[in-house]
């Protein structure tokens, strides 16, 4: 339990404040490097699914790629609509990234590896993914533009949709852990991971975070072909760089949820000596990585959902699974006295 | 020896009312719904600083990340124009007036026998439950036992609220074609394709 004595906070916290600074610079910095080569792995792998080479010019093998594309973004022009909501239009993009970045400040990297280890940290995260629709509709609704506000309107509808399922999803995995806290979650799972029990609940997990990221096969909100590219059509330069970065921090950020969830976060796969050598860190990064490439890979393979079937899905598919498989679970966990501090 | 606490809780309740103050008087309905999302955000500031995390995060949860998406997606839809609004505020300014001066009145006459207890200053920084005991599980004693039938009377409520508001905004349109997935995958060609003979001139 974490509690922070408010009033003496001058006195004795000025080191630890700046201990905090560096931590979080550190976890930004690694975010963001994370981020750029993320969408040189999106290039690399959907160019070996269809057979072709991929970015391959700048730098060795192309690992220079991201940065370049970084540099063009930033030597662009930002271009503010005319009849445009200026103040909203560039809060949009702000707050997207900022929320993708400030999600991170409750996942555990390793055993106390944690910038705030808060009690309701599963509720902190459902709360800030939760938000990342308020970005997409401001910026569709600020550009004043028919394309980015239909785009933001199917966003908003999809991402409210797919938390309802994402919700129970979740609250299977805390009556098995019997606690809110990512630490104790992880820990809970020392021996059995939650993917064997809860196998449906991640694979559900996992197709509702694609629907959350806007990710294919369900990047309605951004479908080129009838959108243009939806809620960020009158988006250039670094607004447009911002939500990019936004985007694929979310991919980052699902799967990190999802790791922590269903795949023990941090524990090696077996508690025995050649798997136990092996930092924790490494562990939940290789995790991270498996999950990253389950979106590239779905992103190649699958084509895009129509919205009606979208919307079947999440509310006439998952949500009466998910709702059952919650009742299934504390019913299973009350009979067999499974339950948590039992 | 500055109060943080303090200094939190006054710039929390001061955000919170002016953007409460300015959800009525935008001029734009859209910065309307923004300032409400403002205003809920700061009451979760303010659980947060009562130690009742839990609130907060579902305040969030379920006030900022559905209730007000489904305003924004409304009020963006409809596009309210300014003109009529002002016309029609003209035409209810009498009643309007009427109901909100009444509540003023009674709100002013409950101030003057008010008394604020010693305990609720205290309340200001300190945590609900001084013993350990987590604020899920507080929660879930208080809901989930003590109260445990009016939490189910309540939710019998809202499910017929639910119930009322499926039947008031269900109909049953005719000519409309529904992807019935069962029947797609259940087609065989052998039933869906044949061959027909035909004599010339006949047609089928």
């Amino acid at each position: 339990m974490v509690s922070i004595d408010l009033n003496n906070f001058w006195s004795s916290a000025f080191q630890d404040l700046l201990v905090l600074v560096g931590y979080i610079l550190l976890i930004l910095v690694g975010l963001v490097l994370a981020v750029s080569y993320l969408t040189l792995a999106e290039r690399k792998v959907l160019a070996a699914i269809q057979i072709r080479v991929g970015p391959n010019v700048v730098g060795w093998f192309g690992l220079l790629q991201p940065f370049a594309d970084g540099l063009k973004l930033i030597h662009k022009e930002t271009i503010i609509p005319t009849r445009a909501n200026p103040f909203l239009f560039i809060l949009a993009p702000i707050l997207t990234f900022s929320l993708s970045l400030s999600a991170w400040a409750v996942i555990p990297f390793g055993e106390g590896w944690v910038i705030s280890n808060i009690n309701v940290g599963i509720l902190y995260l459902f709360a800030i993914s939760s938000l990342g629709v308020y970005g997409i509709i401001m910026a569709g609704w600020a550009s004043n533009s028919r394309y980015a506000f239909l785009g933001a309107l199917r966003s908003a509808a999809q991402m409210v949709s797919y938390e309802v399922s994402i919700g129970l999803v979740l609250i299977a995995v805390i009556l098995t852990a019997g606690s809110l806290n990512l630490t104790e979650i992880v820990e809970a799972q020392k021996g059995l991971w939650f993917i064997i029990p809860h196998l449906p609940m991640a694979v559900i997990f996992m197709i509702s975070a694609l629907a959350e990221t806007n990710r294919a096969p369900f990047d309605l909100p951004e479908a080129e072909s009838e959108l243009v590219t939806g809620y960020n059509v009158e988006y250039s330069s670094m607004t447009f760089a911002l939500f990019f970065l936004g985007e694929y921090a979310n991919m980052i950020l699902m799967s990190a949820m999802g790791s922590i969830l269903f795949l023990g976060g941090w524990l090696p796969p077996f508690d025995i000596v050649p798997f136990t050598w092996v930092p924790g860190i490494v562990w939940f990064s290789l995790k991270i990585s498996v999950l990253l490439f389950v979106f590239l890979w779905v992103r190649a393979t699958f084509p895009r959902y129509r919205y009606d079937q979208l919307m079947r899905l999440g509310w006439k598919v998952f949500l009466p699974f998910t709702l059952f498989w919650v009742v299934l679970t504390s019913g299973v966990l009350v009979t067999f006295n499974l339950y948590p501090g039992s | 020896m500055i109060n943080i606490a303090a200094i939190l809780f006054y710039l929390f309740s001061g955000v919170l009312l002016s953007s409460a103050m300015m959800v009525v008087t935008a001029r734009n309905t859209v910065h309307g719904v923004l300032f409400l999302i403002l205003a809920f955000f700061n009451a979760a500031g303010l659980f947060i600083l009562a130690n009742a995390e839990f609130l907060a995060l579902l305040l969030v949860v379920v006030y900022v990340g559905a209730v007000a998406v489904l305003f924004l997606f409304v009020v963006m839809m409809l596009n309210v124009e300014m003109g009529n609004i002002q016309k029609t505020a003209r035409e209810y300014s009498v009643a309007g007036g009427l109901i909100g001066g009444t509540l003023a009145v009674e709100l002013i006459l409950m101030l003057y026998s008010w008394n604020t207890s010693p305990e609720a200053f205290e309340m200001i920084s300190s945590p609900i439950s001084k013993d350990g005991v987590t604020n899920t599980q507080a929660l879930g004693n208080l809901i989930y036992t003590h109260y445990a039938l009016i939490f189910q009377a309540s939710g019998i409520i809202l499910l017929i609220a639910m119930v009322g508001a499926i039947v008031l905004t269900l109909r049953h349109r005719e000519g409309i074609r529904r992807q019935k997935i069962g029947d797609q995958l259940a087609r065989d060609p052998k039933d869906s394709v044949s061959l027909v003979d035909i004599s010339p001139g006949s047609g089928i």
